[in-house]
């Protein structure tokens, strides 16, 4: 289709702004976009003058301040004299960390969810539905309540593990799964463990490039290698005998119960558990609807075709279906990732301290500068939010379909 | 980004209208007074079995109400969280704040609020179950502590163990009954809040005889009311009322015997307070019989504490520092003249 328009005038006429279809539509916007910083601006003035007359300014000195209270969670050194900015960072680390923990949870739960729901067998077709709808039909805050509630009523508390004839007893000696959270032990790295660790490193790249080597040699030759068990040699015997030959250089520090917890050893929270999890199961039920989405998106012509060259319905599914399915299942599941970590603010409901916790919660309250803080809590969030959309957009990008 | 801003202009624009208007013609324009209350703490304010507010807390609202409205039940109470008390106040949402809220400097300059008094001197506990054998704070070394977020009890629990060396693992909980059930189930050792609350909860347990609040009380909570910084007349208001109440129980007028006084008595402070004498009630911009009112809803001072957290009740609270002056306690009301 093609529009006629009339040759260029000689000279340029204020009246064409309006009457000439070349600069009309330009005109408008203009004098939209004119309006809207006018809005927008005068928005921005009334604030301020208000804040003026309340008395209150817009001031971000309180960042610099001691915050002087405590976090238990810390991925970074901080104590109650650090500054205000600290613990929003402090906050900032502990929602990526449950939202990086929850999206690759969700995905895994997801996926074999979202697959199984077209499985032929009518039983576990019908429990995953019934999983779906249950999780994604009641609001993720009941979910976070209902699994801490659980967690803290069923597990045992470290004072159960007292005594001679205690209650409960840990896993092996060395696993404790306590209402309070879960402690494992904890490696410790003595001198000469940096050669174990780049030895490990090393025969795990060297897994990749058997693998690679094996692809290459089917393809080309048609000559098919094992792969698994020398993946699984190669992954375990090297760096059990560099730990050997340096002298057992890795310890493993075992939680005790001492006092009034368990001591020593990796500590996960009860909240940070029963947040994650229920974020993930909640979002995973929704990921797994985009899943089978994805999935019945493929024509059935597909499958039938890979069926007719011989291939078995795994290999059919692994190689023919999800590559295609993929390119309709990354963009919604950038929508659910997003979501997940947004949902993450509902920590607080378990004490969990995440960025709404210390800067939108604590210092919020401590120092009253309400709109400072939530305008940061604004910017922290959109920067993560993001992020996150330009790596699986890069991802995306990777998998579409690339027209030749 | 955008839309928020349209929703934070919006919002202090609300903020700056209501402080402007007089809160007092507000009040009595709508014919209810909105007072900010805990979301539930047994004696202080909580709903009771047939729904209707009660407590001690609960009792300076009534009583501000009856002065202000001349109707006791005249009142809204709004629930409120550590954490969204003080937006409810600033943003006009509530007309006062009666909730167990410490008096502190930067609460007063810069937040801007008005405390108009104290109700409650309370200072900050800690309660374990008798089973740990605990005696001192001291001994808390490593242990798990349930705190309520958005308090001056979390700075005051970060001071106490840092003075004393010790360490510490908080878990921060929005309200006090989300607090119960993870200390009952044992999934903190401690909780810390104000002693009175503390009693409260306990009260409140299956089997308080099992729980004991250690001997240390580490710091100053001086409890009261509070209103909004600007409107000087209502803060007035307020704070007369809860004065009124204290200076009832000091000089002896109670709810039995009010109606009697109020009919004039050889004490002159009682009659300007009952307002058989001067025109200390238009002053304040209300009617004669205001603080009268105000002392008929559950008494004075004295009788609000016994009914509500008293020794005789659940919570079992002695007058302790809150005793009037007369007494050996902090109770002092400015005279009535």
């Amino acid at each position: 289709m093609s529009t006629i328009t009339d040759p260029p005038s000689e000279s340029f006429q204020l009246s064409q702004l309006i009457n000439d279809t070349r600069y009309r539509s330009y005109t408008f916007q203009f004098i939209a976009m004119i309006l809207l910083i006018a809005a927008f601006a005068y928005l921005g003035s009334n604030l301020v003058s208000n804040l003026r007359a309340a008395g209150l300014n817009i001031s971000f000195d309180f960042l610099g301040e001691p915050a002087g209270y405590d976090i238990n969670q810390r991925l970074i050194e901080y104590d109650s004299q650090s500054t205000h900015w600290r613990a929003s960072v402090v906050g900032a680390l502990n929602t990526l960390l449950v939202a990086f923990l929850g999206c690759l949870m969700a995905t895994i739960i997801g996926v074999i969810v979202g697959v199984l729901r077209l499985s032929k067998n009518w039983l576990i077709r019908k429990v995953m539905s019934i999983y779906v709808e249950i999780f994604r039909n009641v609001p993720v805050l009941v979910w976070i309540l209902i699994i801490m509630a659980i967690f803290v009523a069923v597990l045992p508390q470290p004072r159960d593990f007292r005594g001679e004839d205690a209650e409960a007893s840990m896993l092996l000696g060395s696993f404790a799964f306590t209402g309070r959270g879960f402690y494992f032990p904890k490696p410790l790295f003595g001198p000469g463990s940096a050669v174990v660790i780049a030895v490990f490193l090393a025969s795990i790249a060297g897994i990749f490039v058997f693998r690679n080597y094996a692809r290459k040699a089917l393809f080309e030759r048609g000559q098919m290698i094992p792969t698994l068990w020398p993946s699984v040699g190669l992954f375990f015997i090297p760096a059990i005998l560099a730990y050997f030959v340096m002298g057992q250089p890795i310890s493993l520090e075992y939680p005790e119960l001492r006092g009034f917890n368990f001591q020593g050893g990796v500590y996960a929270r009860n909240s940070l558990i029963a947040l994650t999890f229920a974020l993930a199961i909640y979002t995973a039920a929704f990921i797994a609807e985009n899943v089978r989405a994805g999935i019945l998106a493929v024509s059935k012509g597909q499958t039938e075709a890979a069926a007719s060259l011989g291939l078995r319905p795994n290999r059919i599914m692994n190689l023919v279906i999800l590559p295609q399915a993929l390119r309709v299942i990354i963009p919604p599941l950038i929508s659910q990732y997003l979501n997940l970590t947004k949902n993450s603010s509902l920590a607080i409901a378990v004490g969990y301290m995440d960025l709404t916790g210390t800067l939108g919660g604590i210092t919020l309250n401590q120092t009253g500068r309400a709109i400072e803080c939530v305008l940061l809590l604004m910017l922290f969030y959109l920067t993560f939010s993001l992020c996150i959309s330009a790596i699986m957009n890069v991802y995306n990008n990777s998998v579409r379909l690339k027209e030749r | 980004m955008k839309r928020s801003l349209v929703i934070g202009a919006t919002f202090v624009a609300g903020l700056s209208s209501a402080a402007a208007a007089a809160t007092i013609d507000d009040i009595k324009a709508r014919g209810k007074l909105n007072c900010g209350v805990t979301t539930g703490l047994v004696g202080f304010a909580a709903p009771d079995a047939n729904g209707e507010w009660d407590g001690f807390d609960v009792g300076v609202c009534r009583a501000v109400a009856a002065a202000v409205l001349g109707d006791e039940t005249a009142v809204e109470f709004v629930p409120t969280t550590g954490k969204t008390r003080f937006t409810s106040l600033a943003s006009g949402e509530i007309d006062m704040l009666a909730r167990n809220t410490t008096w502190t400097f930067s609460r007063d300059v810069d937040l801007k609020f008005e405390f108009v008094g104290i109700n409650y001197y309370d200072g900050q506990g800690f309660m374990v179950p008798k089973e740990l054998g605990v005696s001192s704070a001291k001994e808390l070394d490593g242990a798990t502590i349930c705190i309520q977020t958005g308090t001056t009890t979390e700075l005051n629990l970060a001071d106490f163990f840092r003075n004393n060396n010790i360490s510490y693992e908080p878990v921060p909980i929005e309200t006090n009954a989300e607090a119960q059930p993870l200390y009952l189930e044992g999934a903190c050792d401690v909780y810390t809040t104000d002693a009175s609350g503390l009693a409260a909860t306990r009260a409140a347990f299956e089997n308080p005889g099992d729980h004991v609040v250690l001997p240390e009380i580490i710091s100053k909570e001086p409890l009261g009311p509070l209103v909004r910084h600007g409107d000087n007349e209502w803060a007035d208001v307020v704070r007369w009322t809860l004065n009124a109440l204290i200076a009832a129980e000091e000089y002896g007028v109670t709810s039995a015997n009010i109606e009697e006084l109020s009919g004039g008595s050889d004490n002159p402070e009682i009659n300007r307070l009952l307002g058989s004498e001067g025109n200390l009630g238009e002053q304040l911009g209300l009617d004669a019989d205001w603080a009268k009112r105000a002392i008929m809803v559950g008494g004075n001072y004295g009788e609000l504490f016994e009914k509500n957290i008293g020794e005789n009740t659940p919570i079992g609270l002695s007058r302790g520092l809150n005793a009037q002056w007369t007494d050996g306690g902090l109770l002092y009301a400015p005279p009535f003249r």
